[in-house]
């Protein structure tokens, strides 16, 4: 029988939510790692069992994990992120030059044909790839050595390599996005790279317009339409059809176009899901109400999906890894919060229970359909 | 034998048992040389004491022994002769660090 399992990062350990295809009585397990900080968790795509975890902690810094039995067990492997040569410079807070120093990986990317290839998203901003199951990372450092590459600046969050997504129909395209550069692509298996921000309009650079300098906080894509991808950019949702040589705002009637996560219905890929949250001060769902809205016509038009979520006095946000969807028959969609609940719909989002409330505050949601 | 007590988060990565490890360190004993045998012994545990790369102390990570803090002593320093006989533990600790 059709099934889900649920990936769950928290700030402080994983937990792998299950259930069967119906989707109404869950098995949680965890916390696994303890008391560190997991900022993703993610399956391959070809071995359900295979499963990569990113564990890291202020004192001890990056382990990864990997599990070959579904998350029953699992083994450290490598961790070792060395920059390709000399690391050089990046723009800090100040304006000044800044060493690139690895911090952490934020998000891990099983490629879509291969169990033991995986692509880590970093904090400074770079992409390391497995292929030997993660027991040594190689830099693609075609990305950070862009031209642009000493000209990007950390956000708040850090500058921070958080999306990647790898072209379905071809395997030499892939998409990443950085906070607070922008997105970017490569067409050549990720030799070489180029910003994808026309369109983009950020207030809060010098130039709105820059190719450059953007937070954009999440990309998604539908895998059947390669060509077209979403953002939730700092404030702005937007997409382009262009595989982003352009993009146009979509934010539509949201309450807020701030927010962190989007993501798209398994099989309907002009329906669009995001969390809209008050602004980049007030990192909290506006007037109080946990609201997930959807855009069934690809943007622009959104409608609010509050039933059975907190519709007062909550005051949690969710993470830019935290929404992610099954690919049953009926679309599940779930995200985790920073108040510790994750939530479910089994409907696409016209209703919503909790799975579980008293997490430590979520980081990463997501899901594996499993046959 | 050295004897090494290790903070219970890098415990439960490397699968130990009890609070000590023994180490053979036939080399001067000092900080590098230490955490060489340890790494050695456990490889899971590479980059979570000190930097992979520039073999730096983590900031958050503290070397205690014989009462005293050892933190910013030369990673090439011998260590307390009682660590290098065996009669007090060379402490690796988190350090406090958060509210």
């Amino acid at each position: 029988m059709s099934g889900v399992r649920v990936l769950v990062g928290t700030r402080k350990g994983a937990f792998i939510l299950t259930a069967d295809g119906k989707r109404d009585r869950w098995e949680i397990s965890g916390p696994h790692f303890a008391g560190w900080e997991v900022y993703h968790m993610k399956g391959s795509p070809v071995d359900s069992d295979r499963i990569y975890a990113s564990q890291s902690s202020g004192w001890f810094g990056q382990l990864i994990q990997r599990s070959d039995d579904g998350g029953k067990s699992w083994e450290p492997v490598g961790n070792e992120f060395t920059y390709h040569g000399v690391p050089g410079t990046h723009q800090w807070y100040d304006g000044t030059p800044h060493p690139w120093e690895f911090k952490r990986v934020w998000h891990l990317e099983p490629s879509l044909t291969d169990p033991d290839t995986v692509y880590a998203g970093v904090e400074d901003a770079a992409l390391f790839r497995t292929t030997d199951g993660g027991k040594c990372w190689e830099e693609l450092s075609g990305l950070r050595s862009h031209t642009s590459g000493s000209r990007w600046s950390p956000g708040a969050g850090g500058l921070c390599l958080h999306t990647i997504i790898a072209d379905p129909a071809n395997e030499e395209r892939m998409f990443v996005a950085i906070s607070s550069a922008g997105a970017f692509r490569t067409d050549d298996g990720g030799s070489s790279w180029q910003p994808i921000n026309r369109g983009l309009r950020s207030e809060y650079i010098p130039d709105p317009h820059a190719d450059v300098g953007h937070c954009v906080h999440r990309l998604a894509m539908h895998p059947s339409r390669s060509n077209t991808l979403f953002m939730q950019k700092h404030w702005d949702v937007m997409r382009t059809d262009d595989a982003g040589d352009s993009w146009q705002e979509i934010s539509g009637n949201l309450p807020t176009d701030f927010g962190f996560a989007i993501d798209v219905h398994a099989h309907e890929p002009e329906t669009v899901y995001v969390i809209p949250i008050k602004s980049d001060a007030e990192h909290y769902v506006p007037d109080g109400k946990l609201r997930v809205f959807r855009s069934r016509t690809g943007g622009n038009e959104w409608e609010p999906l509050g039933k059975g979520l907190p519709q007062s006095h909550c005051y949690v946000n969710v993470l830019r890894d935290a929404m992610a969807v099954d690919t049953l028959d009926s679309c599940g969609i779930y995200f985790g919060t920073t108040g510790g609940q994750v939530y479910a719909s089994a409907d696409a989002g016209d209703s919503w229970v909790p799975i579980v409330r008293d997490l430590p505050s979520v980081l990463s949601v997501e899901v594996q359909t499993l046959a | 034998m050295i004897r090494v007590v290790l903070p219970v988060p890098l415990r439960i990565v490397a699968r130990i048992d009890g609070g000590e490890v023994e180490l053979d360190v036939r080399d001067v004993v000092t900080q590098r040389t230490v955490i060489d045998a340890l790494e050695e012994r456990y490889p899971t545990l590479r980059g979570t004491v000190r930097d992979h790369v520039t073999k730096r102390r983590r900031d958050f990570v503290r070397f205690y022994a014989c009462e005293e803090d050892l933190s910013h002593e030369p990673p090439d320093a011998p260590l307390p002769e009682a660590v290098a006989s065996g009669e007090e533990p060379l402490l690796i600790i988190g350090a406090t660090a958060g509210g």
